[in-house]
Order: C-alpha cells, then structure tokens, then sequence
C-alpha cells in the first residue's frame, strides 16, 4: 500500500467498511472524527435488546460498535488502512443505556508502534461525561498481510 | 430449555444458537454469515465476543436456575483475548464459573471452530447478581 495516497478519511471509509458484513447487520453509522479518533453511532433497535422485556441495548453490539470505531481510530491516526487484529479489548459497563436509545462510541487511538495500536473508548447514549461503558484494547498488525504496516 | 428462553434477540440476530450441553454446561454456537464477517472471509472481533458473552450468560442463567435463585443480571466488565483469525466455520462457545458468590459471578469463556484445545478466542467476564426488582 502506497503511503502517497490521500490520508486514510473515515468518513469516506466508513460508507464501504460499515456497508458489509456484522456492522452492516448491526446499523452501525460513521458520526464524526479528529485526528486520532473516531465516533461511530449504533442504532437502538428491537433485534438488538438484551433482554426481552426491556428496550434496551444489549452489551454484545455496543463491544462490535467499540471494536470498530477501534480499527477506524488507528487507521486514520496511522493515515491508511492496515490489516490489524483485535488482540485484547476490555469493556467495563457503567450503566445500561436508556430504553430506546441509541448508543455512541469515542474511541481514540492514543498509541501507534510498529506492530502494536493502543486504543482507549467510551459508549454514552447523549452525554459523554455519563458513559455506558469504558474500553481499552490493543490490536496488532498482521504479519504478510500488509508489508508496509508501521512504515 | 429452548433457545427462545435463553438467548436475547441480539443473539438470534446474529444467529446465535443452543447447540447441546456439555458436563451441564450449554454450548453455543453460530455459523460463518455475512453477519458475523469482519474482515473479508474472517469473523468479525465483536460477534466472536457476544458469542462469548452470550456463552457466559447462558451458563449462569443455567446455574441460577439449578439452584433456584432468581437474580437481574448486570455486566460488569469483560475482557476478551483474540488468539487466531476465525475462520469460515462454525464456531462454538462454553464457559466455566470460576466463582459464583452471593452477588457477583467469575467465568470464563472460550470459543473454538475445528480444533478443540485450539480456541481462536477466550473471555473473562465478572456479573453482578441484583435482586430482581433492582
């Protein structure tokens, strides 16, 4: 992969990356983005609750909404899209979200390597200083897939 | 138990099933769909860890149950350990309560596709037990 190219631009991204696959299933949409970060929206919806007497969002898509916007935080810190592989990610679950709310993620990516990608998160359902749930992880290159990873 | 008593409608969307049990334990399983597809022709981080999830509730729920106790379960944290790519295959999950106290539960999870003693990714997950009006 050329490093010549445009900077890697979630927002142009993520019209392909979140239009196939488990984040086309789940609704994810692309909300905003910095330097190092990006916000990803995932949908309340009746499919997704996790228990079925409550509308409320289940933990298990708002783990995929953090993965994502995970991989799209260290891709556009890095500039272009490199293969990577979730190597460990850790949810702590504040609170549930409210009944029919969507539910957003922040993720940042603070920390790029050679080999390794830092991130650091939050999902909130309005207000980011009352969060749903904190993440961290950290991805890694993988070998052969991309040989320019880290350059 | 049938699945429509265990799993949540998130798990049935992402084709989340009962598949048997195991030493009393349920074993979950999903098949390889554009629904739990990630990268292309690899599963997706984050349906590989709500099979986890789902596993551990399941096997908790089942625990509860066989004791008679009746509890809200809340999530605490989990923290998942992706050790290979998963594949275009089937994909199966179990867990173990590593510790079932008055209020919180321990367990573990591991999920696997052909090689048992190879799982592609294992979970520790910490429940709170609330009373059921909480």
């Amino acid at each position: 992969m050329s490093t010549q190219q445009d900077p890697f631009d979630p927002s142009k991204a993520a019209k392909f990356l979140l239009r196939h696959g488990h984040t086309a299933k789940l609704g994810l949409t692309y909300r905003d983005h910095g330097k190092n970060w990006v916000d990803l929206e995932l949908p309340w919806r009746e499919d997704l609750v996790g228990e079925i007497d409550r509308e409320i969002l289940a933990s298990g898509p708002i783990i995929s909404l953090l993965d994502m916007a995970s991989g799209l935080s260290i891709w556009t810190s890095h500039g272009s899209f490199v293969a990577i592989a979730t190597l460990d990610l850790r949810v702590d679950y504040q609170r549930p979200a409210r009944p029919r709310s969507a539910v957003i993620a922040h993720v940042e990516c603070y920390k790029l390597t050679k080999s390794a990608a830092f991130v650091r998160g939050i999902a909130h359902d309005g207000d980011p200083s009352d969060t749903v749930a904190t993440m961290s992880g950290v991805f890694m290159s993988i070998e052969g897939a991309n040989r320019n990873v880290g350059q | 138990m049938s699945d429509s008593d265990t799993l949540t409608p998130y798990a049935r969307t992402i084709g989340i099933r009962h598949e048997g049990d195991e030493d009393g334990a349920p074993v979950l399983a999903f098949e390889f769909t554009g629904d739990v597809e990630g990268r292309p022709q690899h599963l997706h981080g984050g349906a590989t860890s709500g099979l986890l999830e789902t596993a551990g509730y399941a096997l908790l729920r089942r625990e509860l149950s066989r004791l008679d106790r009746t509890h809200r379960l809340k999530p605490i944290n989990i923290t998942v350990q992706f050790l290979s790519a998963g594949k275009q295959r089937t994909t199966y999950a179990k867990g173990r309560i590593t510790k079932l106290g008055r209020r919180n539960a321990n367990i573990s999870v591991e999920a696997w596709q052909d090689d048992r003693d190879r799982p592609i990714a294992t979970a520790i997950m910490n429940i709170m037990m609330a009373e059921p009006e909480d």
